[in-house]
This record gives structure tokens, C-alpha cells and sequence, in this order.
């Protein structure tokens, strides 16, 4: 058991989560606005690949960023017409980014880049993390120079922007005029039509929200945890941010402890492997890549928390005459 | 008299043609964007998937695989059910497959062995639907949702399955052994002799059998009607006497069941072992084509061809242009779904107006 150390879980968790946090928060303002998110996955891989692919070319992970806010916003409105204006399906809307996404990344990172689909390592392009002034010299104080050097400190920009977010998102959702409209949209958008507020603009721009937010997500697997681009590389990500949001009950606060802990799992299996475990023994590495979704299954069959879903989500606004 | 609502071949032939010349034309784009032309390519492609006769011959074999994927999709949607685990119930069904012919293909003949190959791959991916429509019916779990981790987690179990248990003693190859000659499926081209030496077998008029079933079943049957009220308008079905959570758990193990069947075709008709990720996609098409086909019978026969068609021609196409790879095609199934799907509407109102118009002259 000595194998399973607590401070390395810690900070994995700490770097796994952020891939998470993006894309439920993302999925938050979709889908209390009333448009179920389905596409996360294919917007998380599709500005992956493109952060990675820019980042690369430019040898500069800002330009990297940008380039994936714009391909995840432009995803994101194109749902928004399906959703919105043309009153289509939400689900095959996002099922049909996803798979398309799938398969585009593949395709032009190939035709790029000629490595299998993928894009090459991205060395100095990286984003580098923060070092905080002061970590060498707190270094040897146990406890508090890991925590300062290696918890607070010592993660990247990205991981900072997703947990300085939350109390954002938590903001705007419930104390602006934004976060009252979108929420009442998701909930009665009759009401909210009959109150003056547009519906459709409303949703426009909860997904714009979306897009920024869910582009966060793939530039983070990308130039942040992996260092490179790789075929279907998010890994169900999407779907598990989904689970997170409705194990949250599409509260911000606690939809990110539902992502901490998913990638409290991440951290466990990763110490898990090749590890001998008293009485089971050594557990496969492939039943270990089971757990998260498992936990999943667990998560929606409701067995770990009762939660209760937008009233009009998924359902397209017909304005009534 | 102005119309307000398109008539029936307006929805049921019009627009789903205008929706795939649309997600082709973008698909067209990006071929030409890759440096490739998309005349040229579309030529390679008709050229090997339909113009010659082995070509053919594959095209129906893929088919017959997306025929069952593809009703697998419909039955489930018939009823408002989007499965989009067909993949993962097919895999699972290649197991169910695999293990009875493990334990009889020594000695029962063929026209009990492959029958008993079909109960197996039905039951397995049938159990494998089971609890996502349990979930569903009893819990209110999303089976988007669910569906979709039950497909991730049959492609670790597979993997535990076969890296563990399946691969013969000396052999270093993540699949089964063979099996015995007895278990091929009759290969059509004992009739045909211009199809060639290609996979293509029984299952396609089998595939063609359930297609026929599932039609009589969905127009004829109390069970295909109550199947369909639940998917329009659950409270009025439950209020008619409909169980609705019966209905849903028996539907979605139907569909897995018809994705299950699915793997009869790859493992029993081509491969003659189970492999790592034989499905290969296959369920995921079975969603483009329950989209494009709208369901009904002949769509999802014509959707299953094309997209046979799309994989045997794209195969031959990446030979030729290595800018258009396989992949191309995940990403034309994605804009298929998307036009064919999401955006099933979007001519309509183009359309009305046009009618009006040559109406009123």
C-alpha cells in the first residue's frame, strides 16, 4: 500500500480536474439556459487539436488559446442555430459535432502534420507552469513548502482560471441580470418571453458563454496536461462533465465537486496501476480505465444524489401567439 | 389554396435528399480544401463501391452490418428513445457470439451452430441495453447518456476479456482462436460466382428478412403501435393503457438485441474470430442511417447501401489520395447526422413556398 501516495493524488487530482470544471461550467450555462450540451466532447476535442496545432505553428500557447476559443465559439453557435433558430433536435445536434469532430481532427491533423493524427510535441509552446516567489525557499519545510510550492503554487495559468471561475460563474448565474434571465429561460420561457426578455437571445448568448468556457477545456488536455494533440484524446471528458453537472444539480459549486471528484478517480486509477492491492491483487489496467464511467452509470442511476434538471431544457421555444 | 403543411413526398423523399446533398457539398468542400478534387474522388468512389461487381459485393456486405445497426437506432427512436450505445451492444454481442461457438463449434453442424451464434450475440447485446432501459424507465438516468458509458465500458471489458481470457496459448494477437469451418455463414458467391472471393454472405438476405419483420411489426402489430405512441406522446400513451416503462425496457433490449445480431455478419461471416474493436464504428453509422432513413424500412435499406458504398469506395479512395483517409468518412457520417438529423427541417420552409408558388400559377 505504500505505492498509493496522498500528496501525489492530491496535486493530480488539483490537474485533472480542470479539463472537467471547463466544460461542466460550460455545460452550466447551456443548459440552465434550456439547451441540453451534448457536443462538450466534440468542442473539447475540436479545440484541442486546434489549440495544440496553432500553438505548435506559432511556437506560442496564447496564440494556441485564442485560436481554440474561436473554433469552440464557432461549434457552439452552430448549435445554437440547430437549437434555437431552427428549433431542431438538440441531441442528434451534438451527437452529430461530436462524431464529426471525431473524425475532422483526425483528418486535417493528418493532413498537416502526417504523424497518425496527431501533432507534434509541443516542447517550449507548452504553457509553462507558475512559479510562485519564494517556493525554493519554503521548500524544505515539510507540509507547507509542498502545499506552497506544489498545490497553491507551481500549476499553470489555466488551472487557476478554472477554480477562480467558479465563484464567477456562481456570480453571474444567481446575483446578474444575465444569470436571472438565463435561469428563468431554462425554467419558464414563457414567462420570461411574457417579461420581455428574448428567449432566443438569451440562449444566443449562454452558448456563446459556452463556447468560451468549453474551449478553456480542450486547450488545457492539449497544451497544458499532454503537451500534444492526440486522436480522440478528450476521452469522454464531455459526457463525464455532463454527469458532473447533473450529479451538481446544475449548481455551479457543486457540479465542480462532482469534477474534483472524477478527477479524484483520474488520480486513484493512474496510482492504481501495476500496483498489488491486498486481497484483489493486481487489478488490469483496462478494468481500471472502467471506473470513471462505471462511476458515472452510478452517478445518473441516481444512487448517489437525487437531482432535478431545468424544466425546459432541451425543449426549443415556440413563442406562443 | 395555400398549403401549410408539406405533403408526404415533400418530407418523405425531397427533404431528405436536399439534407444529404447538403452534408455531401460540405463534405465536397473539404475535400477540396485537403488539395483534393471532389469530381475525381466522388468517381474513385462510385468506381470501387458500385461499378464493380466485387466492389458491389463488399458495399452489401458492409450494408447488411449497418442494415442491423440502423434498425437497432430506429426501433429505439420509434419509441423516443435515442440509443447511441448500438456500438457497445454490438461489441458485447460479438462476445455472446464467440462464447457459444467456444463451447459447441466442435460438434454441432452448421444449422444449429449458426443459430445458436445468433441467440448468443442477440441475448448478450440485448442484456447490454437492458440496464441503460432499465435505468431510463425506472430511474429517469438519460439514455444518451448512459448508452454512451456502457459503450466505453464494453470497450474495456472486451479488451479485459479478450487480452485475458480469449487469446489461444503461444499467440501474441489480442483475439480468439478461429473457429471451426462449420461456423462460416454460406458466402453468396457459391450462387453468384461474379461477386468473387468477398465476405459477403447470408446475412444480407438475413438483414433483408429483418427489415421486412420490422416493417410488418411497425405499421401491423398493437406492439409497433403502442411502441409509437410512447415515442410521440408518453402521458397520452400511458393514459391509453400503455406501460411505459415496460415498453421502454422491451424496446431497448430489443434494439440491442438487432445491434447484437450486427456482429453475426463481421465475426461470423468475415473474420471467423473476435477481435479488438471489430464493430469499428458501426453503430455509430447506425444512428446516421436511423436519421436519414427516417426510420421507415426502405430508407434505412438505402442509407445502409450508401453508407456500405461510403466505407468499401472510401477504403479504395485513401489507397489512392492519402489526404482523404478513413477518418473522412467518421466526419461525413457526423455532417450526415447533423443535415439529416438536427436539421431535418431546414428546406422545409423553402420548399412550402415554392409549392405555394406553383400553385397559385
Amino acid at each position: 500500500m505504500e505505492d498509493l501516495h496522498l500528496a501525489s493524488i492530491v496535486v493530480s487530482t488539483i490537474r485533472n480536474a480542470p479539463v472537467l470544471m471547463f466544460a461542466a461550467m460550460a455545460g452550466l450555462f447551456a443548459e440552465r439556459s434550456g439547451v441540453v450540451d451534448i457536443g462538450l466532447e466534440g468542442k473539447i476535442l475540436a479545440s484541442a487539436f486546434v489549440s495544440a496545432a496553432v500553438a505548435y505553428t506559432f511556437q506560442n500557447p496564447w496564440y494556441g488559446i485564442a485560436a481554440g476559443i474561436g473554433v469552440s465559439v464557432a461549434l457552439a453557435m452552430i448549435q445554437a442555430f440547430v437549437s434555437i433558430t431552427q428549433k431542431g433536435n438538440q441531441l442528434v445536434c451534438g451527437i452529430a459535432i461530436n462524431i464529426a469532430m471525431s473524425g475532422l481532427t483526425f483528418v486535417v491533423a493528418q493532413f498537416f502534420f502526417q504523424q497518425g493524427g496527431r501533432t507534434p510535441d509541443l516542447g517550449e509552446a507548452r504553457l509553462t507552469d507558475v512559479i510562485l516567489p519564494g517556493s525554493a525557499a519554503l521548500e524544505n519545510i515539510p507540509v507547507i513548502g509542498w502545499l506552497y510550492g506544489h498545490v497553491i503554487g507551481g500549476q499553470s495559468v489555466l488551472v487557476y482560471l478554472a477554480f477562480i471561475l467558479v465563484p464567477i460563474v456562481h456570480w453571474v448565474l444567481y446575483h446578474s441580470r444575465f444569470g436571472l434571465r438565463l435561469r428563468a429561460c431554462g425554467e419558464n420561457p414563457h414567462a420570461a418571453d411574457a417579461a420581455g426578455v428574448s428567449v432566443e437571445r438569451t440562449r444566443y448568448l449562454a452558448m456563446l458563454v459556452a463556447g468560451v468556457l468549453c474551449s478553456f477545456s480542450g486547450a488545457y488536455l492539449a497544451i497544458v496536461q499532454s503537451g500534444f494533440f492526440l486522436r480522440d484524446m478528450s476521452a469522454g471528458a464531455g459526457y463525464l462533465a455532463l454527469t458532473a453537472l447533473v450529479f451538481g444539480n446544475w449548481r455551479p459549486l457543486y457540479t465542480v465537486l462532482g469534477c474534483l471528484m472524477f478527477g479524484l478517480f483520474g488520480a486513484v486509477q493512474i496510482q492504481l496501476e501495476g500496483v498489488d492491492l491486498p486481497v484483489v491483487g493486481r487489478i488490469p489496467g483496462s478494468l481500471i480505465q472502467m471506473i470513471p464511467y462505471v462511476v458515472t452509470v452510478v452517478v445518473l442511476a441516481g444512487l448517489m444524489a437525487k437531482s432535478v434538471a431545468p424544466k425546459a431544457l432541451g425543449k426549443p421555444f415556440v413563442k406562443s401567439r | 389554396m395555400k398549403t401549410t403543411e408539406l405533403p408526404r413526398w415533400a418530407t418523405g423523399f425531397v427533404l431528405p435528399i436536399l439534407n444529404l446533398l447538403s452534408a455531401l457539398l460540405v463534405a465536397a468542400l473539404v475535400i477540396h480544401l485537403l488539395g483534393e478534387s471532389p469530381v475525381e474522388s466522388m468517381q474513385i468512389l462510385i468506381n470501387s463501391a458500385i461499378v464493380n461487381p466485387e466492389g458491389l459485393a463488399y458495399t452489401l456486405f458492409y450494408a447488411s452490418t449497418f442494415i442491423f445497426t440502423g434498425l437497432a437506432v430506429s426501433v429505439a427512436m420509434q419509441a423516443g428513445l435515442f440509443n447511441i450505445g448500438a456500438e457497445g451492444q454490438m461489441y458485447v454481442g460479438g462476445l455472446g457470439i464467440t462464447l457459444a461457438m467456444l463451447a459447441f463449434d466442435a460438434g454441432l453442424p452448421a444449422w444449429l451452430l449458426i443459430p445458436a451464434g445468433m441467440l448468443g450475440a442477440a441475448l448478450f447485446g440485448g442484456l447490454w441495453a437492458f440496464l441503460p432501459g432499465y435505468l431510463q424507465a425506472k430511474r429517469g438516468s438519460h439514455v444518451v447518456v448512459t448508452t454512451i458509458m456502457f459503450n466505453f465500458i464494453a470497450a474495456s471489458l472486451m479488451n479485459f476479456v479478450i487480452v485475458k481470457y480469449m487469446i489461444p496459448e503461444g499467440e501474441q494477437n489480442p483475439a480468439s482462436r478461429v473457429f471451426s469451418e462449420a461456423a462460416a455463414l454460406p458466402p453468396l458467391n457459391a450462387w453468384f460466382p461474379v461477386l468473387g472471393d468477398t465476405p459477403l454472405n447470408i446475412s444480407f438476405l438475413l438483414a433483408i428478412a429483418a427489415l421486412v419483420i420490422y416493417g410488418v411489426m411497425m405499421t401491423r402489430s398493437e406492439w409497433g403501435y403502442k411502441l409509437k405512441a410512447t415515442g410521440l406522446n408518453p402521458h397520452a400513451a400511458h393514459y391509453a393503457g400503455v406501460r411505459i416503462s415496460r415498453t421502454i425496457i422491451v424496446t431497448m433490449v430489443i434494439s440491442g438485441a438487432l445491434a447484437g445480431l450486427a456482429a453475426v455478419n463481421s465475426v461470423l461471416g468475415s473474420t471467423h474470430y473476435l477481435s479488438l474493436n471489430f464493430p469499428a464504428g458501426a453503430g455509430f453509422v447506425g444512428i446516421a442511417i436511423a436519421l436519414m432513413g427516417r426510420q421507415h424500412p426502405v430508407g434505412i435499406f438505402l442509407s445502409s447501401v450508401l453508407f456500405g458504398a461510403l466505407i468499401q469506395g472510401g477504403f479504395d479512395l485513401s489507397l489512392e489520395k492519402p489526404n482523404i483517409p478513413q477518418e473522412t468518412f467518421i466526419f461525413i457520417q457526423g455532417l450526415i447526422i447533423l443535415f439529416c438529423g438536427a436539421m431535418e427541417n431546414f428546406y422545409g420552409p423553402a420548399v412550402l413556398k415554392l409549392i405555394n408558388l406553383t400553385k397559385r400559377n
